[in-house]
């Protein structure tokens, strides 16, 4: 099956700065795709060239298909077939949230139930509120609600849990998980590692415009190979050791104890501490 | 599965029963473009009563004056604030990320202008004939231009809105540029006070815009023909009126389209 978006060296620069270095990226259908990296990475410059916002200077790009700088009738129709869910927007603050989703609705050429898209973000509640009583979170889902009315193939998602409270990003992660479960492709970018961590299949990260890895979640930086850290307590003293057969060190460990190691824990680095190594690394 | 897309105008008529919609739902709107003309009417109508020609008082010429600036404030006025706020709340963005055409947006935004600009104009109407004496006309040929002003101004008001809404940065800009411009038009256009009486080089500025133009437009209208005579040309001059705010309209329509912006900077 072709891939849902397909780039190959993709460049633009604004003015003198180039802010995205020929990159390349294959997306496959149904995945769920994170892209990573501090501000300033290229990531927004990158999605909004896949969402044909803007052009690109140069590179191959095509998104289901199609280049995104087609512009007209050709344009609406691709459009037809991908969602966007923005950064922060605070449109229809006097509209409720039914009225939202059902107008959005009336422009797609196969929308969902908007019955049904309510149900899906959680929003039933509030579907007769006006969208500016809404919390942050509650907002974020009808922005998502407004990106999947039209039975996207394609969904962007950037920064979707900014200013979510812990509990109503899982919920979130859940709605996120049931898209893909119905086949929805997903380009997320975050600042969140334990969000690309719980949703994504595969995570990119970038810096200064270009992708240092593309891996999955446990893959990246040779997370998965490097040491681990084995924690203890012996005698009231707490200890800790490096090893790369922390299985081997526990047995030896518990044969010590003569069964339960006090206060054991086993440690691989986390997907932050992996990230920020890569993207310390290049800062030098 | 249905892969016909919906057509560009239907989109557009819903967007303009939802633009209704959040018009009347927001109270800044419905002051600022329905309430205060009527505020300033009742103002200007009461310190002034004097009579400013044979049978013709200030408040007769002010009505006709208002009812011009009805089709600055609904059209020109409100896209120019609004547009730009909703930029800067990224609206724009996200319609255009839609397959929604762009063309359903403008005709959301004529339906709104419209629907205001006849509702203001009503009002207007209604408290000039009830408190200020105003006369209704009663030949047929003074409604025929009185619904050709109604309709070319509206338009050509609704274009310039569009076009200016790309001059203000932000939402703050917005308003703090555009409410000065229309009101500084206003008096140089002889809404506040008779044009005849302004210094010339103001009266030359207020010809380059339509203001001027639909202010005289309505006079002839609503102001009895012996007036005419008291205008600076001497007449109406409406063929020159309808051509100037024709004129406008291709500037406009050249100006909206090329510098419209659905992102801000």
């Amino acid at each position: 099956m072709k891939p849902v978006i397909e780039v190959k060296s993709l460049r633009k620069s604004y003015g003198s700065l180039e802010v995205v270095k020929g990159i390349s990226l294959v997306i496959d259908s149904g995945e769920i795709f994170a892209i990573l990296g501090p501000n300033g990475a290229g990531k927004t410059t990158t999605v909004e060239i896949l969402e044909g916002f803007r052009a690109a200077d140069a590179g191959e790009i095509s998104v289901l298909n199609t280049d995104p700088a087609v512009k007209g009738s050709a344009g609406l129709a691709w459009r037809n077939r991908i969602g966007i869910v923005l950064q922060s927007t605070q449109d229809t603050a006097e509209l409720t949230v039914r009225e939202a989703i059902s107008h959005f609705a009336s422009y797609y050429s196969n929308p969902r139930e908007v019955d049904e898209v309510i149900a899906l973000v959680g929003l039933e509640e509030k579907a007769d509120n006006r969208a500016r009583t809404l919390s942050g979170g509650q907002r974020r889902r009808l922005d998502v609600a407004l990106g999947i009315i039209g039975r996207p193939e394609l969904l962007f998602l950037d920064e979707p849990t900014t200013g979510f409270d812990p509990e109503a990003r899982r919920a979130f992660w859940v709605l996120i998980k049931k898209l893909r479960s119905e086949g929805t492709t997903i380009l997320l970018t975050t600042h969140y590692l334990d969000e690309a961590e719980a949703l994504a299949d595969r995570v990119a990260v970038m810096n200064h415009g270009e992708i240092l890895e593309v891996s999955t979640p446990a893959l990246l930086g040779g997370r998965a190979n490097s040491k681990a850290t084995v924690t203890w307590r012996d005698a009231g003293v707490a200890k800790s050791e490096e090893t790369d057969s922390p299985t081997e060190f526990v047995q030896r460990l518990s044969a010590q104890f003569g069964g339960e190691v006090p206060e054991l824990g086993i440690h691989r680095p986390t997907l932050e501490d992996i990230y920020i190594s890569m993207i310390g690394a290049t800062h030098e | 599965m249905n892969n016909q897309l919906p057509g560009a105008l239907a989109i557009g008529v819903k967007r303009g029963k939802l633009e209704i919609k959040q018009f009347f739902r927001q109270r800044e709107s419905v002051v600022f473009t329905l309430l205060f003309p009527l505020i300033l009417l009742a103002i200007f109508g009461s310190v002034f009563s004097n009579k400013i020609a044979p049978g013709v008082s200030f408040s007769q010429y002010f009505v006709a004056g208002m009812i011009a600036s009805a089709l600055v404030n609904t059209g020109f006025q409100q896209l120019a604030i609004f547009i730009p706020i909703e930029r800067d709340l990224g609206a724009l963005k996200r319609l255009r990320g839609t397959p929604m055409p762009a063309a359903s947006y403008f005709i959301g935004k004529a339906v709104v202008v419209t629907v205001s600009m006849l509702l203001q104009v009503a009002l207007l109407l209604i408290a000039g004939v009830l408190f200020f004496g105003v006369n209704l006309p009663t030949a047929p040929s003074k409604w025929l231009t009185f619904a050709a002003l109604l309709i070319s101004g509206s338009v050509v008001s609704t274009i310039l809105g569009v076009a200016f809404s790309s001059v203000p940065k932000n939402a703050r800009g917005a308003s703090a540029i555009v409410s000065p411009v229309v009101i500084v038009l206003q008096f140089f256009s002889g809404v506040f006070f008779i044009f005849t009486d302004l210094p010339q080089w103001m009266q030359q500025v207020a010809a380059i815009f339509p203001l001027k133009w639909l202010t005289q437009g309505m006079r002839s209208v609503f102001l009895p023909e012996s007036f005419a005579t008291r205008e600076i040309a001497g007449n109406w001059e409406t063929g020159r009126t309808f051509a100037i705010i024709g004129i406008c309209l291709i500037v406009g329509t050249v100006l909206a389209i090329r510098t419209f912006k659905w992102e801000r900077e």
